[in-house]
């Protein structure tokens, strides 16, 4: 690119991957000093990857790494520290038991000796005066009493304050996202000022109005790929919706006619608790549902509140008509029983209809299995064995024939695809239309906008709220797209 | 598939191993002589640590944190009320079981409430319930008729070909938990709670329920333990459970359950129920000294659960 010769940093054929997943298929990317450059691009297109091997965190699987015109060799988050790459990512790092002050100390190992504290309380609040004036933050406030604001405030702060190690560039990974209009004013004048006095910022947010006005160049990634990079003069908001994917034409699954279905009875009803305003979810029986938007906005909560409405009546803003199950997204944590069979984990959400007398009878728990063995196509010799001898894909696999083999009229899905093979998903794409067919409702959280096909209708979240409604024949990606990234703060 | 499930679950075939090795030594060391006493000795006094241990497994099976402590107490406070109840008259017997078990059932519902309510971490809830269970067993302790009916007495005593009525009945009631444990809604959910609670609430599991009536369920066994020990040693008295503290985690873990929680086994509680037990009569034998017989109990249960906890984790 025209900036090498004097880049801070240049990344050159980058590549991540994961297991069978290529995040990152061959980046070049490349910082000038005094650039702000804006990064934008939709759920896992590879912005928080390719940052993450330039914070150390994540060592790339091909490519290289130039700082300062030198090629790294054993880049690590130590090396990127010395160099002076700082960042600050969207999931908050600070400690929340510790003071304002402390947590300062946690990145300058020079704050050392009697009266460290009080040279930690200096620093970080100079650089929170010169950010935020008026920010009323205390040095000495404990971080968890802190609003998420003010977290976010301290968070970006202290990755400006200088003490024994360079400050050269500063990756901003969604650094507004908890600030209200007039704080992320402050921040982006900032920015600008940092970077007129020679530093250089990648800014990253889904509000696409910070990034056209505050970077100088705005990459723009796509399916692990820069799909575009330019002055930032040259985009506008449509070409920046266009180039992050939505422009492209868009074949629709066939299966599935348009033919207007006929709509049953209310299954779900629920509406975000951010929601100001009356839009609500609605799905009825034998529709699919999908929840689109960026990961993290409020996509999940609303799931977890549907499910846990189920059991108590009456939970305010929500109506579940009818048994649910859940296939969890994250199966280590929200799926999987690691000590059990893979017939046993199938069979737990079916337990009642299991029984014969007062016994879970072992012949009807080998049955579900094996009857789903067959349907949903787990790959396996022995149902009897371990969950973890399954591959990641069917593992999920399990889980989707837990939900499905149980009585459950409501199906909801947190991001079920995750890290799933493409083969594996195509069968659970069939299963999931024969089963809406068949009246069960299904309310889909996705992060992959292709999956949004299947689904008669798809809300798009945004900061919590349900930001647009698309049924299936205005739904495109473009769209999608576009109300996911809103123009300002709210 | 039941060979490979047995394989699974070997760790508490080493406790009865163990238990048998230390009859022979003992055996041995006596020139073969009282073998067989020994072995109904042992069985008398297992089924106390069995009783309170199938509840305590229950409770640890939970996840890890899960654990009560109140268990003495509630056996001391379940003793004095169940023998306070009897009179002494055969015809109250009945009676004073039943409130021996609503006694308990009541120090696990409260222990219970303290968790989910003040979400207290169980170690501490149960512990603090035990002091406060041990005060008011004092204050209705003193001075009260505590020796158990004639026929209470004689009842726990009963012995068939050698072997105890109570152990053939506790042999019975484990039975029926690892039914419980292994092929019941409640087993099953308390398994899945212990292996991830966030994953057991999402599969649709009543994971409150489940838990108060693990709790409840502990304590119940524990005011059930008091009421027999009263009869067996004729006389309820407060200090009548507590080495049942100790002992009653220690044949939970040697037994083969894992402390991590989701892992459960009932069998291997009687192996380490009989192995505690006999090693403690296999050191009397030996003619050691109280202290020495302390200190080699505890590092023996140190040892085994060292080893036993290394191959849980492969």
């Amino acid at each position: 690119m025209a900036e090498a010769p004097e880049a801070v940093v240049n990344l050159v054929g980058v590549e991540k991957h994961f297991g069978a997943v290529r995040a990152l298929a061959g980046v070049d990317f490349a910082i000038g000093k005094g650039e702000c450059i804006g990064l934008v691009g939709h759920n896992g297109a590879g912005k928080s990857t390719l940052m993450h091997i330039l914070a150390g965190t994540l060592q790339p699987t091909a490519g290289r790494i130039v700082i300062g015109g030198r090629q790294e060799e054993a880049y690590s988050v130590a090396r990127a520290k010395m160099l002076g790459v700082r960042c600050v990512f969207q999931e908050l790092s600070l400690c929340p038991n510790l003071n304002v002050a402390e947590n300062t100390r946690v990145n300058h190992q020079s704050l050392r000796g009697i009266g460290w504290r009080k040279r930690a309380a200096a620093l970080i609040g100079a650089k929170l005066d010169e950010i935020f004036p008026d920010h009323g933050i205390d040095a000495d406030d404990i971080v968890s009493d802190l609003s998420l604001g003010k977290r976010q405030m301290v968070e970006v702060a202290r990755a400006f304050t200088v003490t024994d190690e360079p400050l050269e560039v500063v990756i901003l990974d969604e650094p507004t996202s908890s600030l209200d209009a007039e704080t992320a004013g402050q921040l982006l004048a900032f920015v600008r000022r940092f970077v007129e006095s020679g530093g250089s910022v990648i800014l990253i947010s889904h509000l696409l109005g910070e990034i056209l006005d505050n970077a100088d160049r705005i990459v723009v990634m796509r399916d692990g790929k820069v799909a575009a990079g330019n002055a930032a003069s040259a985009f506008d908001r449509t070409k920046l919706v266009a180039a992050m994917g939505g422009a492209e034409t868009h074949h629709k699954a066939q299966h599935r006619d348009s033919e207007a279905r006929k709509e049953g009875p209310v299954r779900v009803r629920a509406r975000p608790r951010q929601q100001t305003d009356g839009t609500e979810l609605v799905a009825h029986e034998g529709q699919v549902i999908g929840l689109a938007g960026l990961a993290g906005h409020g996509q999940t909560d609303l799931l977890l509140s549907v499910f846990g409405a189920a059991g108590s009546r009456g939970k305010q803003g929500v109506e579940v008509n009818g048994p649910i199950a859940l296939v969890a997204g994250d199966r280590q944590t929200d799926g999987i029983f690691q000590q059990w069979s893979i017939s046993l984990n199938i069979g737990i959400r079916s337990l009642k209809r299991l029984r014969q007398g007062v016994l879970i009878s072992s012949r009807r728990e080998a049955e579900l299995a094996e009857e789903w063995r067959k349907r949903i196509g787990i790959r396996t010799p022995d149902m009897n064995n371990n969950i973890l001898s399954l591959s990641g894909g069917n593992q999920q696999k399990a889980l989707f024939a837990r939900a499905l083999g149980s009585d459950a009229e409501i199906i909801l899905m947190d991001d079920p695809m995750r890290g799933v093979d493409i083969g594996t998903k195509l069968e659970v794409y069939d299963l999931i239309r024969q089963e809406a067919a068949a009246g069960r409702t299904f309310l889909w959280y996705t992060t992959e906008t292709d999956e949004l096909d299947h689904c008669d209708r798809v809300y798009v979240f945004r900061g919590g709220r349900i930001v647009a409604k698309l049924n299936r024949g205005e739904l495109t990606e473009e769209k999608v797209i576009h109300s996911s990234f809103s123009e300002t703060a709210q | 598939m039941t060979a490979l499930r047995r394989m699974a679950s070997t760790p508490w075939i080493w406790s009865f191993v163990g238990a048998l090795l230390i009859w022979l030594a003992t055996v041995a060391f006596t020139g073969g002589y009282g073998g067989g006493g020994m072995i109904t000795a042992a069985l008398s006094l297992a089924v106390f640590m069995v009783i309170v241990g199938t509840g305590q497994m229950f409770v640890i099976t939970l996840g890890p944190g899960n654990v009560d402590l109140s268990l003495p107490a509630n056996i001391g406070l379940a003793s004095a009320v169940a023998m306070t109840v009897m009179n002494g008259q055969d015809s109250r017997i009945a009676l004073g079981l039943l409130a021996a078990l609503a006694c308990g059932a009541a120090v696990g519902v409260a222990n219970y409430l303290l968790i989910w309510a003040l979400r207290i971490p169980p170690i501490i809830a149960t512990l603090s319930a035990s002091f406060i269970i041990h005060s008011i067993d004092i204050a209705y302790g003193r001075g009260l008729q505590i020796k158990p009916p004639p026929g209470f007495a004689a009842f726990t005593n009963i012995q068939i070909l050698g072997i105890p009525l109570l152990a053939l009945l506790t042999i019975l009631f484990t039975v029926l938990a690892a039914l419980a444990l292994n092929r019941m809604i409640y087993g099953r959910s308390v398994l899945a709670i212990g292996q991830n609670i966030r994953a057991a609430w999402l599969a649709g599991i009543n994971v409150g329920w489940t838990r108060f009536a693990t709790y409840t369920l502990c304590g119940t066994l524990g005011g059930l333990d008091g009421a027999l020990l009263a009869g067996y040693f004729r006389g309820a008295n407060i200090d009548i459970g507590n080495e049942y503290l100790l002992s009653s985690i220690a044949v939970v873990v040697i037994g083969g359950t894992s402390v991590a929680g989701g892992k459960a086994n009932v069998p291997g509680i009687w192996g380490a129920s009989l192995f505690l037990v006999l090693l403690l009569t296999m050191l009397n034998t030996f003619g050691v000294s109280a202290g020495v017989r302390l200190l080699l109990t505890g590092l023996i249960i140190v040892g085994v659960i060292a080893a036993a906890g290394g191959e849980e984790t492969r």
